[in-house]
C-alpha cells in the first residue's frame, strides 16, 4: 500500500493566549512506496513521532491530506485505516497472555469480518511464528525480556493484516545487543509480510542499516528524503551531513577563493562551480588521506587504535569543534607521530555548505 | 555480633510504634476476647460469676441485636455496591471530560470536608417533616401526585433508605478521589493501542480500563464493606441516640447501647457483640481476599 502525505501540518495550540503554538509538522509532502520500509530520522523533538500519530489517525492534521494507496484517510478514525501500531514502550496488556494480546485485535472485528475462533487461534500462531514467539504463547507480559515484548507487540500490530505498519522508536527500550537483532528481525518481519512500513528513529545508526529510504527531519521540515548510503554520501545541508555518520562529519571554517576551497589558510582542493564565498567545509572521518605533502597541517592529539582501523585524533585552527577525528587504515597509524600530522583530503568526501543558509554547494574538482 | 547490633537497634526504632499499639490495641482486643467469656463481669468492682458462653447465646437471642444484625447486613449489600458503581460512573465521567473538570472534582469532594452537623441539616431539610413542612423530599414528591412519607420517624422502609442514601453520599467522595488518580495513572499507550485496533468504548471500558484499576476497587471493596460494618454515627444523626426504638440501630450501635446507653452497663454483652462484629468482618474479609485472586489484576 503506497501511503501519500500531501502539504502536511500539525500546530499545537499553546498553552495560554500569551505562548505561542508549535508546528510539530512542517507541510510534509512525501510518497512512501508499497512495501517499503522507510526511517523517519531526527533529533529529539523534531516532531517524527507526530508525524507518525498523523499517519496513524491518532492526531488529526492541522492542514493536508494523507493517501494510503488512492483513499484519503484523512478525516478517518485509526480504527478505519487499517494501521498497525508498535508503541516505544509496547504497550502490551499487563493482564492478558501473550496470546490474548495478539488475538485482541481480531476480537474487535464485527460481523463478516469476524474470524472464527479456529482462524483467530490459526492467525495468531502464525503472528507468532513470524516474530519467534510460538513458545511463549501463554505467557505474561511481565514475565518477558524487553526483546520478547518488543515481538510481541510487532505481533499483536500485524495479526490483523494492516495496510501501513507503524513503530515508534521500537528499539530504543533495548540494549545494545537486542537493539541489533531485534532491528534485522524488524527488516526480516517487513520483508516476509511486504506491509509498507513506517518506523521513528533518533539513532541515525539504526534507520541507516535497515530502511530502504530515510526521511530526514529537523524542527517539523522534512530536510531529506533517500536512500540511507545516499543520504550519508550526498547530504542536502549540514544539518543532515552532521546528524548521519559516527564519528560525525568534521566542519572546518573555510571560504572559496579564485578556484580554491581553503580550510582555514590551507589550500585543500582545486574546484569550480562555487563562486567566492565564505562556506564550511565537512569532511568525513574516512575523508582524510595521511600525505607527508598534504595541504591540511594539524596538530596532533593523539591515536585511538580500534583493531580493523584506526582513529587520529588532532587539532586544526580552524575546526568548529574541539579535535578532528579521522579515521586511516590501521596499517599507517605507526606513521602518525612528532606532534605534527599532515592530510590531503578526498574530494567525494568532502562537502562544502553556504555559511548563511547551509545549504549545500556542489563543487566539481579541477 | 553486628547483627545483633543492628536487631536491637530496629527494636528501639519499632519500639514507640509497637508501645502505642500495645497499650491501645492490642491489650484492649484480648481484654475484650476474655470480658466475651466471663459472666456478668462488672467494671467497677472487677468480679465475674462463670466462664461460658452464655454472654454469646444472651446477645444471639437479643431481639434488639438481630435488629442491628440485620439493619447492618442491609446497609452494607446496599451501601458498598452501590456506592462503588457510582463512584466509578462518575470518575470515567470526570475523567472523559476536560472543561469544569477541575470544577466537578472539588464539587465531588465536598462532601468530605464538610462538617457532619451541617450535613445532619441538609439531611434534615431534604427530609424531616416539620410543623412547617413536610422536608423537600416529600414536596417533590406530592408535586407529582405520591403520598408524603415520614422519612425519619415513618415506615422501617423509609427509615432505612435514608440511612442507605446518607452513607452512599458520605462515603463517595474519597471513592471517587481514588477512583479518578487511578483513572489517570493508566498509561494512554493502552487506550491509543486500543484505538488503533478498533476496539469499541464499552470492550475499552470492560478489558482495559477495569483490570488496570482493579486493584484500586478491590480497596475501595473491602475498606467499604468494613467501613459500613462499623457503620454507626451516621445512624445517630439521622434517628437521634435511641436506636433501638427507632429500629435503625447498628452492630456497633448495640455495643455502644450495651457499654453506655441508657440500658447498659453489661461490658460482657457488649464484647460478644464485639467479637461477632469481629468474625464476620473477618470472614468478608477472607472471602473478599479470595474472590479478588482471580478478578484483581497487579
Amino acid at each position: 500500500m503506497k501511503v501519500v502525505l500531501k502539504n502536511l501540518t500539525k500546530k499545537f495550540p499553546g498553552r495560554d493566549r500569551k505562548s505561542e503554538g508549535v508546528t510539530a509538522v512542517n507541510n510534509f509532502c512525501f510518497e512512501i512506496p508499497d512495501g517499503k520500509l522507510i526511517g523517519l530520522l531526527g533529533p529529539s523533538g523534531c516532531g517524527k513521532s507526530t508525524a507518525l500519530n498523523l499517519i496513524s489517525g491518532l492526531l488529526k492534521p492541522t492542514e493536508g491530506r494523507i493517501f494510503f494507496g488512492n483513499d484519503d484517510v484523512t478525516d478517518l478514525p485509526p480504527e478505519l485505516r487499517g494501521v498497525g501500531l508498535v508503541f516505544q514502550n509496547y504497550a502490551l496488556y499487563p493482564h492478558l497472555t501473550v496470546r490474548e494480546n495478539i488475538r485482541f485485535p481480531l476480537e474487535n472485528l464485527k460481523g463478516d469480518d469476524r474470524p472464527s475462533k479456529e482462524e483467530m487461534e490459526r492467525r495468531v500462531q502464525e503472528a507468532a511464528k513470524l516474530v519467534q514467539i510460538e513458545k511463549l504463547l501463554d505467557r505474561k507480559p511481565s514475565e518477558m525480556s524487553g526483546g520478547q515484548q518488543q515481538r510481541v507487540a510487532i505481533a499483536r500490530a500485524v495479526v490483523k493484516m494492516p495496510r501501513v505498519l507503524l513503530l515508534d522508536e521500537p528499539l530504543s527500550n533495548l540494549d545494545a545487543r537486542l537493539r541489533l537483532q531485534t532491528r534485522e528481525e524488524i527488516r526480516r518481519i517487513q520483508r516476509e509480510t511486504g506491509i509498507t512500513t513506517v518506523f521513528v528513529t533518533h539513532d541515525q545508526e539504526e534507520a541507516m542499516s535497515i530502511s530502504d529510504l530515510i526521511v530526514v527531519m529537523k524542527d517539523g521540515v522534512i530536510h531529506q528524503i533517500d536512500k540511507p548510503q545516499t543520504v550519508y554520501d550526498d547530504p542536502a545541508n549540514l544539518f543532515v551531513a552532521r546528524f548521519l555518520g559516527t564519528p560525525p562529519i568534521d566542519v572546518f571554517d573555510g571560504r572559496v577563493e579564485s578556484g580554491w576551497l581553503y580550510i582555514g589558510d590551507d589550500a585543500v582542493l582545486s574546484i569550480q562551480g562555487v563562486s567566492d564565498r565564505p562556506v564550511w567545509v565537512g569532511v568525513r572521518p574516512e575523508g582524510f588521506a595521511l600525505d607527508p605533502n598534504g595541504p591540511l597541517e594539524c596538530g596532533l592529539v593523539g591515536v585511538e587504535v580500534m583493531g580493523r582501523d584506526s582513529t587520529v585524533i588532532a587539532t586544526h585552527p580552524a575546526f568548529d569543534g574541539v579535535n578532528i577525528r579521522a579515521i586511516i587504515p590501521a596499517e599507517q597509524a605507526k606513521d602518525v607521530g612528532g606532534g605534527r600530522v599532515r592530510f590531503s583530503v578526498k574530494p567525494f568526501k568532502t562537502h562544502i555548505f553556504d555559511r548563511a543558509d547551509e545549504s549545500r554547494l556542489r563543487f566539481e574538482v579541477k | 555480633m553486628e547483627r545483633n547490633d543492628n536487631n536491637l537497634k530496629a527494636w528501639l526504632y519499632l519500639l514507640p510504634a509497637i508501645l502505642f499499639l500495645g497499650v491501645f490495641m492490642v491489650y484492649p482486643l484480648i481484654d475484650v476476647f476474655i470480658y466475651s467469656f466471663e459472666e456478668g463481669y462488672n467494671s467497677a468492682s472487677q468480679t465475674f460469676f462463670g466462664v461460658g458462653l452464655y454472654n454469646y447465646a444472651y446477645v444471639l437471642h437479643d431481639p434488639y441485636f438481630l435488629q442491628a444484625l440485620k439493619n447492618t447486613f442491609i446497609l452494607v449489600i446496599i451501601t458498598v455496591p452501590v456506592s462503588t458503581a457510582l463512584a466509578l460512573l462518575i470518575s470515567v465521567g470526570l475523567n472523559s471530560i476536560s472543561t469544569l473538570k477541575n470544577l466537578f472534582q472539588t464539587v465531588y469532594f465536598l462532601p468530605y470536608v464538610t462538617n457532619t452537623l451541617a450535613v445532619g441539616l441538609v439531611f434534615m431539610i431534604l427530609f424531616k417533616p416539620t410543623a412547617y413542612s413536610d422536608g423537600l423530599v416529600n414536596q417533590l414528591i406530592k408535586a407529582f401526585g405520591g403520598a408524603p412519607v415520614d422519612f425519619i420517624e415513618g415506615p422501617y422502609w423509609a427509615k432505612m433508605f435514608v440511612l442507605c442514601f446518607y452513607t452512599v453520599w458520605a462515603v463517595m467522595p474519597f471513592k471517587v478521589l481514588i477512583l479518578t488518580s487511578a483513572l489517570a495513572s493508566v498509561n494512554p499507550d493502552y487506550y491509543n493501542a486500543a484505538k488503533v485496533d478498533g476496539t469499541s468504548p464499552f470492550r475499552i471500558f470492560r478489558k482495559i480500563t477495569l483490570p488496570m484499576i482493579s486493584p484500586m476497587i478491590f480497596y475501595l471493596v473491602i475498606t467499604g464493606f468494613i467501613g459500613a460494618f462499623k457503620a454507626y454515627s451516621d445512624a445517630v444523626a439521622l434517628f437521634g441516640t435511641n436506636l433501638n426504638a427507632a429500629e435503625m440501630n447498628t452492630i456497633v450501635g448495640y455495643v455502644y447501647d450495651m457499654l453506655y446507653g441508657d440500658s447498659g452497663g453489661y461490658p460482657s454483652f457488649a464484647s460478644a457483640a464485639a467479637i461477632i462484629l469481629f468474625a464476620i468482618v473477618l470472614t468478608i474479609t477472607c472471602i473478599n481476599l479470595s474472590v479478588s485472586k482471580k478478578h484483581v489484576h497487579y
